[in-house]
């Protein structure tokens, strides 16, 4: 079989394939070719062609059937089959595959090699991918190694310690001792590696933090040395003597100096040293003086040292580089917190940062100048901010809407102002601004009562020309909605008022229904909108019956619904309808459990309830669930719930049930059937699990069903209006004896045509004497309105004995299920 | 922590790649193409570090290759910059008049 092919030449055949197809061929072929080759357990070419598969699988193709050669490889003696056999099992093995464990062996052996390059091999493919197992063999040789006088090891043996200490955490203790001379070391890779072996151990446990704060001074003088020390050529990089050390062993003090007032002082001077001394015309001397002020942020530095660290970012701010600025504005950004005055200073700069061409930097300087507004700066700021939301980019435009709307909520000057900003911003971005904005906006408008006019005419004019930004035209639909009266009356002070007519205004929200361009959720307000102006304009009404009949025969079922139900109000409901349709209360804004929510200061409106954002679920506060209630059984409605299980057309007994609950119920004119419990749920969920509804009778007399041996239960009937044929009955058990008597369980049964539901009882023991009861509901089901007969079986423990009885009760009185 | 380390040409053709985390091969080559997308469409004076998923590239041009560090906000930018640099020094100084 002739050689195989040199590395060199399959790299070069594979770069002449001009298509992927091509280079998949060649390698597929090559492949075959070593893989033909392993079996023939070929000891001469063997590095060679394990060479070229790593190539291969550089490249991105799978090449797993090379592990084992790679073993193979490692365990040979010339040392160039090991190094590529080290190599393979680096970028082919890790702790997923089974094979690796054989390694262990080989490794350990070449561990106390004769020749460092072997070692020094050994304990790269460790440090690389050793699993646990294998750490914990073999931390004891690296330990060894840590101490040896040989720098060339003792350089690989700390980052190897680095890898077993990651995986292995409970090893850090081993390694303690070794530590001791780390930092004695002339050596610079001995030092680097040491201290990031250091730096480990630290962030690890806060006992070595602890341990290894003594070490302060040393790291201290090391560092002087390194700023003081003149050229040395082994070290330089752009006229700076080992950048890379420095920064570590800054992050080291840093590390060190957090939370520590002693290390903190001990480290003051050389900060401000490096600080100062430190050139800063090339990359170099900047990333040095960047982990300086990430250094100075993080311990306990003293106030003069803090100013010199934002002072050195604001410099970079001016700095013509953009990855100084970017960093700048980076640690800016974190520093906005602790030292909000110093960065305020830097103000201007980060402002005209957001004109930069660059996306990162431009993020960077919006996040921090939302950060730096305050009640001082705000019209400044937010013009400037402003004009950034209207130049900026797509991907920036929803975050910038939202971070303007919370910076002039919090510092707004004056309401005109803060309107003035909304509608702007509304204006330039509307489509980008975020849905949960609309109702925060809108309840922001009915606080402002006085400039009501001065807002409705703004919207109005703004739109008027442009309707295709759906926040826009919701804000603006439901404010003519609600204020189109002040509309056309033309009074404003604000500015010059307009004159616009009642059919102007219905002209416009009936072409928002009509476009393509409405969402769904938009056509919804405006059509709310247009109802609402029934009561606000005097000549129109007409016109908005006949918009409104048109929609209840809309596709969109949220439309039609809505349509429907309005319908019916002016047919039947019309004496309601200016009721229904007042003004809105002034809103107030409720936090329950971080959500906010809008609660009605009385609840009255059918409007507020539908443009409520959420449905009440169990969140809702217990008043805005009782409010409700008091719709069901309140004073204005009630002439409407009890007719509508009984009377007319069951669409609207539902869609009324529909108005005061939310539109989860969806199709309207589909019979809803006798109103349930159960339907609407989400009133319940707010309520404890009380009977809800009133006697129709002036009360149903209650029953004795069992007086026995001091044990007495009583029933006490409730009947509900909207459903008939369910009787509620509370059980109370007392104890007339000198003893209490526990663990006690009622349990009852009815014949079939009944249902029966028991809840759980207030709890299992009566005490004695009457002092107490346990109350007990039940819930029965007569559909047939038959006679109501019960079975009860009672349990309990008594002056030490279990006591069970069985009893009949067959006095229920007429009432409770006639 | 530096997560990798890639060399890619223009073309897109990785030159070197080595992982210091775990990372499906398939994905290799997808993190790959997308990375040196990223780094295309940057004109000159754009800054070096980009935000890309939940670390950062921080990537250098040399001629036609890009040379593109990944790694994790623990990292100094920067520092890590001029590390991309001394990398293709010692490079250079190694085998002498390299290129792509």
């Amino acid at each position: 079989m002739p050689a195989p092919i040199r590395l060199r030449e399959l790299i070069r055949t594979i770069r002449t394939a001009r298509t992927q197809a091509e280079e998949r061929e060649m390698i597929q072929k090559e492949c075959a070719a070593i893989r033909s080759s392993f079996r023939e357990e070929d000891n001469t070419y063997r590095c060679r062609n394990v060479a070229k598969l790593l190539y291969m699988h550089m490249l991105g193709y799978p090449a797993h059937f090379g592990q084992l050669e790679c073993l193979k490889l490692i365990a040979s003696q010339k040392f160039t089959d090991k190094r590529i056999g080290y190599l393979g099992a680096m970028l082919l093995l890790d702790e997923r595959q089974d094979v690796h464990l054989l390694m262990t062996n080989c490794i350990k052996n070449d561990l106390n090699h004769s020749t460092q390059y072997v070692q020094g091999l050994a304990l790269c493919t460790l440090g690389c991918m050793g699993s646990s197992e294998m750490c914990r063999d073999l931390a004891g040789e690296v330990e060894k190694l840590l101490k040896t006088s040989n720098s060339y090891l003792r350089k690989k043996a700390a980052l190897c310690a680095v890898h077993v200490i990651r995986k292995v955490p409970e090893l850090m203790e081993m390694f303690l001792p070794a530590t001791k001379n780390l930092l004695n070391e002339k050596n610079h890779g001995v030092l680097h590696t040491s201290v990031v072996l250091l730096t480990e151990m630290c962030e690890r446990s806060p006992d070595m933090l602890a341990h290894f704060r003594k070490l302060v001074p040393q790291l201290v003088r090391i560092l002087k040395n390194l700023i003081m020390s003149g050229y040395s050529p082994e070290h330089d990089v752009s006229g700076i003597s080992d950048p890379f050390l420095q920064v570590r062993i800054l992050r080291l003090l840093r590390i060190l100096g957090r939370n520590d007032d002693d290390s903190s002082e001990a480290m003051n001077d050389i900060l401000a040293q490096v600080a100062t001394n430190t050139e800063t015309s090339k990359n170099v001397g900047n990333a040095i003086l960047y982990e300086t002020v990430l250094t100075i942020m993080d311990i306990k530095s003293e106030s003069g040292l803090r100013v010199l660290a934002i002072n050195i970012l604001g410099r970079f701010l001016l700095n013509n580089d953009k990855n100084i600025r970017y960093v700048a504005l980076t640690s800016l950004l974190k520093t906005v917190q602790t030292d909000h005055n110093a960065v305020q200073r830097h103000r201007s700069t980060i402002v005209d940062c957001l004109k930069d061409l660059d996306v990162s930097i431009k993020r960077r300087a919006m996040e921090l100048s939302f950060a730096l507004v305050n009640g001082n700066n705000v019209r400044g700021m937010m013009k400037e901010l402003l004009y950034f939301l209207d130049s900026c980019e797509p991907e920036f435009k929803a975050d910038c809407a939202s971070g303007i709307f919370l910076a002039s909520e919090k510092y707004a000057p004056s309401k005109r102002w803060h309107i003035d900003t909304i509608m702007r911003v509304l204006t330039m971005a509307g489509s980008y601004v975020r849905d949960d904005a609309v109702p925060s906006l809108i309840q922001l408008i009915t606080n402002s009562v006085e400039m009501h006019t001065y807002t409705v005419q703004r919207l109005y004019k703004a739109i008027l020309g442009d309707y295709s930004q759906q926040p826009l035209v919701q804000v603006a639909s439901w404010c003519i909605g609600e204020y189109g009266d002040l509309l056309v009356s033309g009074q404003c002070e604000e500015e010059p008022p307009i004159q616009v007519t009642e059919d102007e205004v219905l002209d416009i929200l009936e072409s928002i229904l009509i476009s393509n361009m409405s969402a769904s959720v938009t056509r919804g307000y405006t059509l709310t909108a247009i109802m609402k102006l029934s009561t606000r304009f005097t000549c129109n009404v007409n016109r908005v019956r006949k918009i409104v009949s048109v929609y209840s025969s809309s596709i969109d079922v949220e439309l039609q619904q809505r349509a429907v139900e309005y319908n019916t109000l002016f047919k039947k409901y019309d004496h309601m309808r200016p009721a229904l349709l007042e003004r809105m209360p002034v809103m107030e804004k409720v936090t329950i459990n971080g959500l906010t929510e809008i609660v009605q200061s009385n609840g009255e409106t059918e409007s507020a309830v539908l443009e409520t954002k959420s449905p009440p679920s169990g969140l809702q506060p217990l008043s805005q669930a009782n409010d409700l209630l008091d719709l069901l059984g309140g004073t204005d409605i009630t002439p409407v719930i009890p007719t509508a299980p009984t009377s007319k057309p069951d669409s609207t007994g539902g869609e009324l049930l529909d108005l005061l609950g939310d539109l989860n119920l969806t199709c309207s004119p589909v019979s809803a059937p006798v109103p349930q419990i159960a339907q609407p749920p989400f009133l319940l969920d707010g309520l404890p699990s009380q009977p809800l509804f009133s006697d129709i009778a002036a009360g149903i007399p209650s029953i004795t069903a069992y007086n026995k041996n001091g044990l007495k239960i009583d029933f006490t009937f409730e009947r509900s209006n909207t459903n008939p044929s369910v009787t509620v009955i509370t059980i109370q058990a007392s104890n007339s004896t000198e003893l209490d008597m526990t663990d006690f369980v009622f349990q009852a049964a009815v014949p079939k045509t009944f249902q029966l539901q028991l809840l759980s009882p207030s709890s299992g023991v009566i005490p004695a004497f009457n002092s107490g009861t346990i109350t007990q509901v039940i819930k029965v089901l007569n559909p047939q309105k038959q006679q109501l007969r019960m079975r009860i079986k009672l349990t309990y423990n008594h002056k030490g004995s279990a006591i069970q009885d069985l009893a009949e009760v067959s006095n229920f009185p007429p009432q409770s299920w006639q | 922590m530096i997560k990798f380390f890639l060399m890619v040409n223009k073309q897109g053709q990785t030159r070197l790649s080595r992982y210091y985390e775990h990372v499906e091969i398939k994905k290799r080559t997808m993190l790959e193409a997308e990375v040196i997308k990223n780094c295309l469409s940057r004109s000159k004076d754009q800054c070096s570090f980009i935000e890309y998923k939940d670390f950062k590239l921080v990537y250098r041009q040399y001629a036609a290759l890009f040379v593109v560090v990944g790694i994790d906000h623990t990292e100094n930018e920067m520092a890590v910059y001029e590390l991309i640099h001394n990398f293709v020094e010692v490079l250079d100084k190694y085998f002498s008049r390299v290129v792509s």
